[in-house]
């Protein structure tokens, strides 16, 4: 099982060059940040300079080789709009994100869990119904939209919470709601389809069959055997909910690594734009590689040879 | 040996599905009698397995018992609450079932799934749980038994897992033992050491067996008495010996004549034409005239009732109606 997960770690290695290369080519097709860097009447001289300074008269390859050469030593540049090292201001944006995700994957956890096998149990009675409606209707709506609606009702209506920003508690409410909400909406499905499976196994039978209470039949032995597809798709929902950062961080100004990358891509502000999705495909890769753990802890059965 | 356990009177277990009302189970009677081993064989359909796991009250929806008693020790477990039937269920009344491998929870470990019902229904500690399992696994013929306890169902062969499902069922000393199809998935020298360990112990232990099953080489080695059902209802009922020698319902005789015997030589083995009819869509007579070699005018016109023709031998067939008929010699099914 080590060899098994040092052979996974390996892996990272040339799926970051893959991504890197695949960012890299993305920015340059994007175009030329000198433009947006230097002042509108800046004389085609001044322009020619910062692009020899900057390698950017360079060949595609060449300047991609340096880029990975910088990259391999933890240089991922300066950037343009900070003067800094693009790596330690995207590091410094990622406790933010982090804590906005957080907060956001537990209110889906705690939302979907119950709701899911609450409507599993009782399927197709009026709480089912009641739970799947909801559940489409929380997938349907778009973050930017909520986002806005919450601000509306909560902040400006019933002053309850602030408008933007970060700091208290009550900052972070808003935000991880609107987050939450689609993944909750997705996991309640997922887990009620995989609750309603379980339930019907042979090994529930069983459980029932030997006088256990209903509460331990479902919550011991069917929840369980349902959490395996529910993990895969949370690990695969950590990408939904890197890119819902990015639209949630915008609408409520929270000051993490998404409205960052935002701000860099509108600047064209290369070095950060490729250190924030390094950091992003690192946060994805590991999150796979807990799921993958997770499933070990869960299931005997899986093995890792 | 007279001493009633279990009496069920006229249960009627029916689905309602969207096509309509099934009826599973219809009408039926059964007894069994302190350690006595009672089989019910039947065809894929006929209601067997549903009878059985009404008893247990594991009926899901949109299946439902319509009527009938369920008569354990006198007492109907029909209408108790769920509570009370739950204190029943693996304690009292204990059930295998026919997959060994998904009947037993993939994720937790042989222990943690047999200590489970020896700490709910016997007040035991985890300790003495673990004693008492480890006890019944070396009862049922496992070796190791102490690692036995604590590895997971996969690493367990076929016949050592249904030998784990039969200790689980009789670790709290059941007086009834349901066993659905409990050698069905099994091989055929692993099947003859699994009955032979089944009945080594309820003889021991004086255990009451409801034998659900298909083959009749089981019942022969298993049961005192036979319960034969056809399409949600008993079609005849003696005991062991009478039914392989002198079956009195044709759909009996059927099954007997397609059960391939060592001392016959044969071209071809027989076989019931035709299929059970659908149960949305039961004749409104005899539910076996399409099939039956026999059938009349009136088994199209009235529907039979289980009747008791011989003592201890009851048939729901309009042939023995004045007068007995010998099936041997007579028209086989072709």
């Amino acid at each position: 099982m080590n060899n098994y997960f040092v052979r996974r770690i390996l892996q990272i290695i040339p799926v970051l060059l893959i991504i890197s290369f695949i960012v890299f080519s993305l920015v340059f097709v994007a175009g030329d940040p000198v433009a947006l860097m230097l002042p509108d009447d800046a004389s085609q001289e001044d322009v020619e300079l910062l692009r020899e300074s900057l390698g950017l008269n360079e060949p595609f390859l060449v300047q991609y080789g340096t880029y990975v050469a910088n990259f391999v030593q933890g240089d991922f540049g300066e950037s343009y709009r900070y003067g800094q090292d693009a790596m330690s201001v995207v590091l410094e944006r990622l406790p933010a994100t982090l804590e906005l995700a957080i907060a956001a994957l537990l209110i889906a956890l705690v939302i979907s869990i119950p709701l899911g096998i609450w409507s599993a149990t009782k399927q197709n009675s009026g709480i089912d119904l009641i739970a799947t409606g909801a559940a489409v209707l929380g997938k349907a709506m778009p973050n930017f939209w909520l986002g806005i609606m919450l601000i509306l009702l909560f902040s400006v209506s019933l002053s309850m919470f602030p408008v933007s920003g970060r700091g208290t508690l009550a900052h972070l409410v808003l935000p991880s709601i609107t987050l939450g909400t689609g993944i909750a909406a997705e996991m309640t499905r997922l887990i009620r389809s995989s609750m309603i499976e379980t339930l019907n196994q042979d090994y529930v039978r069983t459980a029932k069959s030997k006088g256990l209470k209903n509460r331990i039949v479902v919550y011991k032995h069917a929840f369980r055997n349902s959490l395996i597809p529910v993990i895969t798709i949370t690990a695969l929902q950590t990408s939904t909910l890197v890119g819902g950062t990015l639209i949630t961080e915008t609408v409520f100004s929270w000051p993490g690594m998404g409205q960052l990358l935002i701000q860099a891509v509108n600047t064209r502000d290369m070095a950060i734009v490729q250190a924030s999705v390094f950091v992003i495909a690192l946060l994805v890769i590991l999150m796979n590689l807990i799921a993958d753990l997770l499933y070990r802890l869960l299931d005997p059965r899986i093995k890792y040879n | 040996m007279s001493e009633e356990l279990l009496n069920i009177k006229n249960l009627k277990t029916y689905f309602h599905t969207e096509n309509g009302i099934v009826p599973s189970v219809d009408d039926v009677s059964i007894t069994i009698n302190k350690g006595e081993t009672l089989a019910i064989v039947g065809e894929s359909g006929s209601g067997k397995s549903v009878t059985s796991l009404s008893i247990m009250r594991l009926i899901d929806s949109p299946g439902k018992i319509e009527e009938g008693e369920i008569l354990f020790n006198g007492k109907d477990i029909v209408p108790v609450p769920m509570k009370e039937m739950r204190a029943l269920r693996g304690n009292d009344i204990a059930m295998i079932f026919q997959e060994p491998l998904t009947s037993l929870n993939p994720v937790f470990t042989i222990g943690n799934q047999m200590s489970e019902s020896i700490k709910l229904h016997q007040k035991k500690n985890k300790k003495e749980a673990k004693k008492l399992s480890i006890e019944m696994l070396q009862k049922v013929g496992i070796p190791r038994a102490d690692k036995v306890f604590d590895s997971f169902p996969h690493s367990l062969s076929g016949g050592m897992r249904q030998r784990v499902m039969i200790a689980m069922a009789l670790s709290c000393n059941p007086q009834l033992l349901i066993a659905d199809e409990p050698t069905t998935a099994l091989d055929v020298t692993i099947q003859a050491q699994i009955l032979k360990l089944m009945k080594n112990l309820v003889t021991e232990l004086n255990t009451s067996i409801l034998l659900i099953t298909h083959d009749l080489g089981v019942v022969a080695e298993m049961a005192d008495r036979v319960v034969v059902m056809y399409a949600g209802q008993v079609v005849e009922e003696t005991d062991v010996f009478t039914l392989f020698q002198d079956p009195k319902h044709p759909y009996t005789k059927g099954l007997m004549d397609s059960t391939p015997k060592i001392h016959e030589l044969k071209d071809e083995l027989s076989s019931i034409p035709g299929a059970v009819p659908s149960p949305l869509d039961y004749p409104k007579g005899c539910r076996f005239i399409d099939r039956c070699p026999f059938a009349m005018k009136k088994c199209a016109e009235e529907h039979p009732n289980l009747e008791e023709i011989l003592p201890k031998h009851s048939v729901r067939c309009w042939l023995h109606e004045e007068k007995v008929v010998d099936l041997h010699d007579t028209k086989s099914f072709a």
